[in-house]
């Protein structure tokens, strides 16, 4: 059908023509470029008009078609025993026995985050909330991990505070527990921070759902909020740089209403125990464009859709806007014809606005009216199945090269306690209490282990079992060895869930990268890829969903690479449930691992020196699944009384963290042919701090022999101070609870700083 | 002992409400949507907590119109027990029930934590399981819990004994006199900031949330018993 030609009328004037788009070579303010231009053409052997060109940009943008990333993403494993729904969908689905599934996905908020923090980090909250339940799943618990500059900016500040304000607003208004997290602090954040939100969510197998059109003449049913100008190409600006020109997109940023989303949740899970839904779609990224058309191209049909039917919250508006606006709290339902009054009377008991928008048509054309005239008319493939795809070629960089002679010497001559307590006030390493006291992480009572520990732990109603979680990134690793730093994103993912007491089940990952058009960006994302998904295929957690956000640069400088890891683990009984805090006096401390005092990207080069350099640690996968396998069984069988992963800060910081919540000291005295500094603030990976009672050490030592995990006893839980001598002199003693405080204190202190200095 | 929880658009608190009074007391509850009018059925109302209609103009200022608050009412009045939980409180204010009225907290941010309290009232049907001056731990969620009232009506609240929970330590939310909890002159109706159905059992992180909900049936109990 020759879709009306003439261009609309807007409140920003008359949309151009399709002549006027190729003489003015207008698609590339859309951020298409002249050769999609020609295969757009190609595919409708005519000129596009305004909307039809809109449409294909947002289709087409990294965001939602994944063009520059999709090769790359083919190399990771997404299969395995346990796996019920791969990539693909809203959400990845795992088995977890019992008949039923946890649901989790992990997505990027970035963009929006940077020039309006509060509802750029809510809505993206509220995105992946969405995606969870719209596979019929219940959401049971959310997860953050953040990046920011350094706190001394007070725009840094401000970003901050907005971001961690609009994540509390919104997962505390649906009444979902924000249980886990991780916030990092790096200069290289400053002008492009860094918000990925992950839901995790529960199902019976036989509720779940999925996104797809199917059944010809069917209606297609929009619920929940109105659909207004906000928003408007948001995937596009989630796939550019940022610039000084980025605050004029403020309007590309979306508003969310936590309130709508819960009522749109309630009724949606209604609907799916009511077994009425055939398909079911978020319009999340690229709004009613992206749902329908993704809906329509997985169920092999056509789609008509009505856009003088769909809920507006303003007048005037154009097909252009309808289709591309990214208001939030929208879904899309595909149901059997005739079923359309069950639905409205679940939709009406939750008060919320819906229409039926569209019908399912036989063949493959994805056709809009407007105003009674057809007004776009596409071969639905071409906008998802066919998108471009960008070949492209990484190149190694020379500073990669330069890492191999790096010495770490000049940390070696530092004081112990002064290094100790310059860590602990680190703001990356520092208590993030003054984030998560505004999260509620207890609603929905199922919340065993609260922020703060290795890993989160919720426990299922009716069950003993457990499902453990938690996300995890290292990006200084990544940015000095992009191949080992996403492997030990995924191994200490898993190490911190192994710590709570759970086997690894699968990850979702969210890859935070530079403009992949640049070939040392593309070769870090290349390489960080390779190293997850070796990880992943050596432990046996498959990558089951995720996210690309890529063009995270600011005048022209990347990010760190930052790929983050959400990893779900399956605890089999609460009896194993366990923490990384101290729990008696008399316990005793045994290190699992090997300690190679490695200082390259640690905590400790980071805030003596203020950069990084030389090598991560090495990461050892035989010897990783070793040792997790080790202490999941010490776990298992109730020998040890805390767990605690070693990350960044080493192990002086692991010994005091341990230490903190219950007040109990450490008594440690060890020989070692390392010096000090790197005996105790390297990051050697594939370690874990363990408590025991003393009759079960004799028990964990012979398990760590037979799995060849090396040990060493270092000393006990005594006391209030955190004691350490190291061949024979006392290099650490403080009190605890001196440590503590500046641990506790160092955020709250930074963010009382004035706005205004 | 027939218990209801009410469901406004908004609440989240409803289901962990339900499933701490069957953990702790094994007695019926039921969900009673927020346009039922009649509540006559039931021995005690929990008003749960959560974000009713989303709290976008003040908490609990529009849930208090629903129809199921013309049936909270009838309840007071007839002297059943009637719990309001952290939004359940704010609304039970609202609707005139309570005395006193909440502001953001003073640092105004939401504050989650689980914080120690002081009985000071354990002679209530809520409170009879709890001994005078108890200190117990109890989950709060909250961002407009910095209860404030006159000097006159704190004055009376005391000498009523309405005062029913303190916060110890540091008050997280700028209350007046630290005050986490009151009651009607009556004892009937309690409101609180902190959450018990949140410390139920010991995963929980604390278990003494239970006693509210055993006073609760043991005063039924006795009330049946003498009738």
């Amino acid at each position: 059908m020759q879709p009306n030609q003439k261009s609309k009328e807007t409140t920003m004037g008359m949309e151009p023509t399709p002549e006027e788009i190729r003489d003015r070579q207008l698609f590339s303010e859309l951020g298409l470029t002249p050769s999609e231009y020609q295969q757009v053409q190609h595919h409708l052997g005519r000129l596009p008009n305004w909307t039809e060109l809109g449409i294909y940009s947002v289709m087409w943008s990294e965001h939602c078609s994944y063009k520059n990333s999709k090769p790359l993403l083919k190399r990771l494993p997404t299969d395995g025993p346990r796996v019920l729904q791969g990539p693909g969908e809203g959400a990845g689905v795992i088995d977890i026995g019992d008949g039923q599934a946890v649901v989790f996905k992990i997505e990027s908020h970035n963009h929006p985050t940077a020039v309006e923090p509060f509802q750029g980090a809510a809505t993206g909250v509220g995105g992946i909330i969405r995606d969870v339940f719209s596979m019929g799943a219940r959401p049971v618990a959310l997860l953050n991990s953040l990046r920011f500059g350094p706190l001394e900016s007070p725009r840094v500040r401000y970003l901050f505070e907005q971001a961690v304000a609009g994540i509390a607003h919104y997962g505390n208004i649906v009444g979902i527990p924000t249980v886990g997290g991780e916030v990092e602090f790096d200069a290289t954040y400053e002008g492009n921070p860094l918000v990925n939100a992950m839901c995790v969510g529960i199902i019976d197998h036989e509720d779940l759902q999925q996104g797809v059109a199917k059944g010809i003449g069917n209606p297609v049913i929009y619920v929940g909020a109105s659909t207004g100008r906000d928003g408007i190409h948001g995937a596009t600006f989630a796939s550019e740089e940022l610039s000084d020109a980025s605050e004029e997109k403020r309007p590309s940023v979306q508003a969310g209403d936590p309130f709508m989303e819960k009522l749109l949740m309630e009724a949606c899970l209604e609907l799916v125990q009511k077994e009425i839904l055939l398909g079911i779609q978020d319009m999340g990224a690229a709004g009613l464009t992206c749902s329908s058309a993704e809906m329509t191209a997985k169920g092999g049909v056509g789609l008509d859709l009505y856009l003088d039917d769909v809920p507006q919250r303003e007048v005037g508006m154009t097909p252009y806007e309808i289709m591309l606006s990214e208001s939030q709290e929208r879904m899309l339902l595909v149901v059997a014809e005739g079923r359309e009054a069950e639905v409205k009377e679940v939709l009406d008991k939750w008060e919320l606005p819906s229409a039926v928008v569209g019908r399912v048509t036989e063949g493959n054309r994805y056709r809009i009216f407007h105003h009674r005239e057809c007004v776009a008319d596409m071969p639905v493939n071409t906008l998802v199945d066919d998108a471009p795809i960008n070949y492209r070629q990484g190149e190694e960089p020379s500073s990669y090269r330069d890492g191999t002679t790096a010495s770490h010497q000049d940390l070696h001559h530092l004081d112990a306690t002064d290094a100790l307590q310059q860590v602990l006030r680190a703001p990356s390493l520092a208590s993030k209490r003054w984030v998560y006291q505004q999260y509620d992480s207890m609603v929905r009572t199922s919340t065993a282990v609260r922020p703060g520990s290795d890993a989160a732990v919720i426990v299922l109603d009716g069950f003993d079992k457990a499902l453990a979680m938690s996300v995890d990134g290292n990006s200084r690793y990544v940015k000095l060895d992009p191949w080992v730093g996403g492997a030990s994103a995924v191994a200490e993912a898993a190490r911190n869930v192994v710590c709570a007491g759970a086997r690894p089940l699968a990850i979702t990952d969210c890859l935070n990268f530079g403009n992949p058009e640049k070939p040392e960006v593309f070769w870090q994302l290349e390489n960080a890829i390779d190293g997850m998904g070796e990880a992943c295929r050596q432990l046996a957690t498959p990558v089951v969903g995720g996210n690309v956000s890529l063009y995270n640069e600011t005048k022209g400088v990347a990010i760190h690479p930052t790929p983050v890891v959400g990893m779900v683990g399956l605890v089999e009984s609460q009896e194993h449930i366990t923490t990384q805090s101290f729990k008696q006096a008399g316990d005793v401390l045994l290190l699992l691992g090997s300690n190679r005092g490695e200082l390259g990207g640690s905590e400790l080069q980071q805030q003596v020196l203020g950069s990084i350099s030389g090598r991560p640690p090495v990461l050892d996968l035989e010897a990783e699944k070793a040792l997790q396998s080790t202490v999941l069984h010490l776990i298992q069988t109730k020998t040890v009384s805390s767990a605690h992963d070693l990350s960044t800060g080493g192990l002086a910081v692991a010994l005091a963290e341990a230490a903190f919540a219950n007040a109990l000291g450490v008594h440690m005295d060890v020989k070692t042919d390392l010096e000090t500094i790197p005996y105790l603030f390297g990051e050697s990976q594939s370690r874990v701090l363990l408590s025991l009672p003393k009759e079960s050490v004799a028990k964990a030592i012979s398990m760590a022999d037979e799995k060849g995990v090396p040990w060493c006893q270092l000393g006990e839980v005594r006391g209030d101070r955190l004691s350490i001598t190291i061949n024979g002199s006392e290099v650490i003693s403080q009190p605890v609870s001196r440590l503590q405080t500046i641990w506790e204190e160092a955020i709250p202190c930074a963010m009382n700083a004035s706005l205004t200095n | 002992m027939r218990f209801a929880v009410l469901v406004f658009p908004g609440s989240n608190c409803d289901i962990d409400c339900e499933k701490a009074i069957q953990k702790v007391l094994g007695e019926p509850i039921d969900f009673v949507w927020h346009t039922q009018r009649n509540l006559d059925d039931y021995d005690a109302i929990i008003v749960p907590g959560g974000f009713s209609y989303g709290d976008y103009l003040r908490a609990g200022a529009l849930a208090r119109f629903s129809p199921v608050m013309e049936g909270v009412v009838k309840a007071a009045t007839e002297g059943k027990l009637v719990l309001g939980i952290c939004n359940g409180f704010q609304i039970l204010q609202e609707a005139g029930l309570l005395p006193g009225a909440m502001r953001m907290n003073d640092h105004l941010k939401f504050r989650c934590d689980i914080q120690p309290l002081t009985v000071v009232n354990n002679s209530l049907p809520f409170t009879q399981d709890y001994q005078m001056n108890e200190t117990i731990r109890l989950p709060i969620a909250h961002g407009q819990g910095n209860f404030y009232c006159d000097e006159a009506t704190h004055y009376e609240l005391t000498q009523k004994g309405q005062i029913v929970f303190r916060y110890q330590g540091d008050n997280p939310n700028g209350s007046v006199d630290d005050i986490a909890g009151v009651c009607n002159q009556a004892g009937n109706v309690l409101g609180l900031m902190p959450h018990p159905e949140r410390a139920i059992v010991e995963w929980m992180g604390s278990q003494d949330g239970g006693k509210m909900f055993t006073s609760m049936l043991r005063y039924w109990e006795e009330k049946i018993g003498a009738a």
